[in-house]
């Protein structure tokens, strides 16, 4: 039954692009939303990726478990991405994999391979607030960001690590959200998401994601290198490494489809 | 026909160029161990004693190259058993050379392959034979020698199977658990067709994804895994002889994804030298997703399954309902539970199982599984099981 834990598990939505959107109301809507567009556009055009990803879980005394995972992201014209996960570690799930048509309007469509009994499972994607593989990022979180999936208020300008900052509340337009709001913080000079702060459904502060040490690809794509996830709450916090970010690998719909999917490496 | 495939696979892999430095090799694989204690002794001869146990070694090597156009998978089983010598048995899971192209791709060698959407039974599963020793669950399966041509088209993709070679189901010996009264003796099997066990399967399947809609539709023809089994005498001993039907079936699976449910059916249409029988799995499955505002799920699920040829079928749920929950911590040790109870309407049986496993450490995972079967009726071809209830422990370490 491995199997079926995993199915809601994996619902990653994952991947890449980010956590990252911003906004204000009225005035302050409209500017939180302006922000949320400019991070948008400045991240389109990637076209595809592929990345490794290493996350290390703690529990509140520090014992660690460790999640690998590869995944290919195919960027979709007027709609979400389509990605291919593919799990290394714990080594029970290796070989099992994960496709995602996101879309910008109605229910991602996701399937789940399980290599031993080498079955594709069709899974529902409404699980947006559930743990991915038991680290204390949800799938939502790792999602990619749309700009409908909220709505926006801007608060404020502060000074960050990276110079100034906006700071943006982000409310959650899925009623399946995990979350009453994101508090995320943003650079003013080139929009990368330094910061955000998670509210749970009682509106208390639940997580913190913190991101370090961006790089910037093709001359134009900042990604970080590193995540941290705390939670406040639990105690328990999960790192997040990427490593071999690569774009413009001329991947095509056809590398994502249930025959790609089974044979993932 | 046999060696056809281990040519096309030999053939197929010298003809690659040089593979030197481009090939990627990886080892990996499992070693399970197993202990099985049952509540009461068994009700046949030899079936004496209250605990089994065994071991299972699985490896799996993996080679590529030509830039992950090629790849070759090799997957050998071995399973050591304290009391059954049936179930001391070897296989080859996989010896499988995958080629691919831009819209197809060839497999060829030693493989499985699942087909189906229900949870109970898969009535369109119908490729590879059951490693029936191996559990009640079905999902264990015998590697079958095949040719498999998928074409990727935008309407859906299509496979194509050539199965040259036939695997006989394993069962119990006569020191197993878990069988009839007599036991399946191997040298009295007789198949329909007449060159027996070399007679080459074909089937073809279309799949296809679109909307909440995931659907496949197959054809088959060759001979049945599953077999008639009836009781003969051999050596002055009634021993059970297995027949392999020739047989042509088509069949659909089809799942619809909305929200939270899960709505699912498969239906098979089998032409046998006996007769014409459809037989359906339908059901569903809602999943409560987050209960109590925790990282829990619940899935709760029901089925239905009904085969035209009533209580002669040789099918496992022929008039029965399942009903099922399935629950998911979602924690760092993917501990996860299954509880399901099937009802007979015909026989009045009920068998209820509960399962669960959870990772300990990186590279281990702990399983239990245990199965009560109640059957007050004599009639039913479950009550051989009425002395079977039994829980087993499972450690699978991976490397």
């Amino acid at each position: 039954m491995m199997t079926k834990h995993l199915t809601s598990a994996i619902i990653a939505g994952v991947v890449i692009a980010s956590i990252s959107g911003f906004t204000f109301a009225d005035a302050a809507e409209d500017k939180g939303l302006a922000i949320a567009q400019q991070m948008k556009t400045r991240d389109a055009g990637w076209v595809d990726m592929t990345a490794s990803m290493n996350m290390v879980l703690r529990n509140k005394n520090g014992q660690e478990s460790v999640r690998e995972i590869r995944m290919k992201v195919l960027e979709v014209a007027d709609d979400g991405d389509k990605s291919l996960s593919i799990f290394d570690r714990p080594k029970d799930v290796k070989g099992t994999a994960f496709l995602s048509f996101s879309h910008t309007d109605g229910a991602d469509d996701q399937w789940l391979y399980l290599p031993a009994l080498k079955r594709v499972k069709r899974i529902a994607s409404r699980n947006k607030s559930g743990p991915f593989m038991g680290s204390e990022f949800s799938f939502e979180d790792l999602a990619s960001f749309e700009i409908a999936k909220y709505s926006y208020k801007f608060i404020k300008e502060e000074a960050c690590s990276m110079g100034t900052c906006f700071v943006v509340e982000q409310y959650p337009t899925d009623k399946n959200s995990g979350y009453t709001k994101r508090i995320v913080w943003v650079d003013k000079a080139e929009y990368r998401m330094l910061k955000t702060a998670f509210y749970d459904r009682k509106n208390s502060l639940l997580k913190t994601l913190s991101a370090v040490d961006y790089q910037q690809y093709k001359g134009k794509f900042w990604r970080p290198n590193a995540m941290k996830m705390v939670n406040h709450q639990s105690k328990k916090s999960t790192d997040l490494t990427w490593d071999s970010y690569q774009f413009g690998n001329g991947l095509s719909a056809a590398d994502f489809n249930q025959n790609t999917l089974k044979r993932a490496r | 026909m046999k060696k056809m495939v281990y040519l096309a696979i030999s053939g197929g892999l010298l003809m690659q160029p040089a593979m030197a430095d481009d090939v990627f090799f990886e080892a990996s694989g499992k070693v399970s161990t197993e202990a099985t204690i049952y509540v009461h002794e068994g009700q046949f001869a030899n079936q004496d004693y209250r605990t089994n146990f065994s071991l299972a070694i699985e490896p799996e090597f993996y080679w590529d190259w030509n830039g992950q156009q090629d790849s070759l998978t090799f997957k050998p089983f071995f399973r050591k058993d304290q009391r059954d010598n049936a179930r001391t048995h070897a296989d080859i899971r996989e010896l499988n050379w995958v080629h691919l192209n831009d819209d197809w791709e060839l497999r060829t060698g030693i493989s499985s392959v699942f087909w189906g959407v229900t949870e109970f039974q898969n009535l369109v599963d119908v490729i590879n034979q059951k490693d029936a020793v191996e559990g009640l669950d079905k999902e264990h399966k015998l590697g079958q020698p095949m040719i498999n041509l998928s074409l990727v088209k935008d309407w859906g993709i299509v496979d194509v199977y050539v199965l040259p070679g036939f695997r006989e189901q394993t069962s119990a010996g006569t020191n197993g658990r878990l069988r009839a009264g007599a036991v399946v003796d191997a040298s009295t099997t007789t198949y329909e067709a007449s060159n027996n066990s070399k007679h080459t399967d074909l089937a073809v399947r279309w799949a296809h994804s679109f909307d909440v809609y995931d659907m496949g539709v197959h054809w088959y023809k060759g001979t049945n895994r599953t077999p008639l089994l009836t009781a003969v005498t051999s050596n002055g001993q009634t021993v059970l002889s297995a027949h392999y039907q020739a047989i042509e079936q088509i069949g659909l699976d089809l799942q619809a994804t909305v929200d939270s449910w899960l709505w699912k059916g498969e239906l098979i249409h089998q032409t046998n030298p006996i007769e014409d029988f459809w037989a359906s799995q339908l059901g569903t499955e809602y999943t409560f997703y987050g209960i109590q505002d925790s990282a829990t799920d619940l899935g709760v699920l029901f089925e239905y399954g009904k085969d035209q040829r009533g209580n002669r079928a040789n099918a496992f749920m022929q008039n029965d309902f399942g009903v099922g929950a399935r629950l998911d911590l979602n924690n760092t040790q993917s501990t996860s539970l299954f509880a399901g109870v099937i009802y007979d309407l015909d026989f009045h049986t009920t068998s209820a199982s509960i399962a669960g496993s959870q990772r300990l450490g990186e590279d281990r995972k702990l399983s239990f599984e245990a199965q009560v079967f109640a059957s007050e009726n004599s009639s039913d071809p479950a009550a051989i099981f009425a002395k079977d209830d039994y829980i087993k422990l499972t450690l699978d370490s991976y490397f």
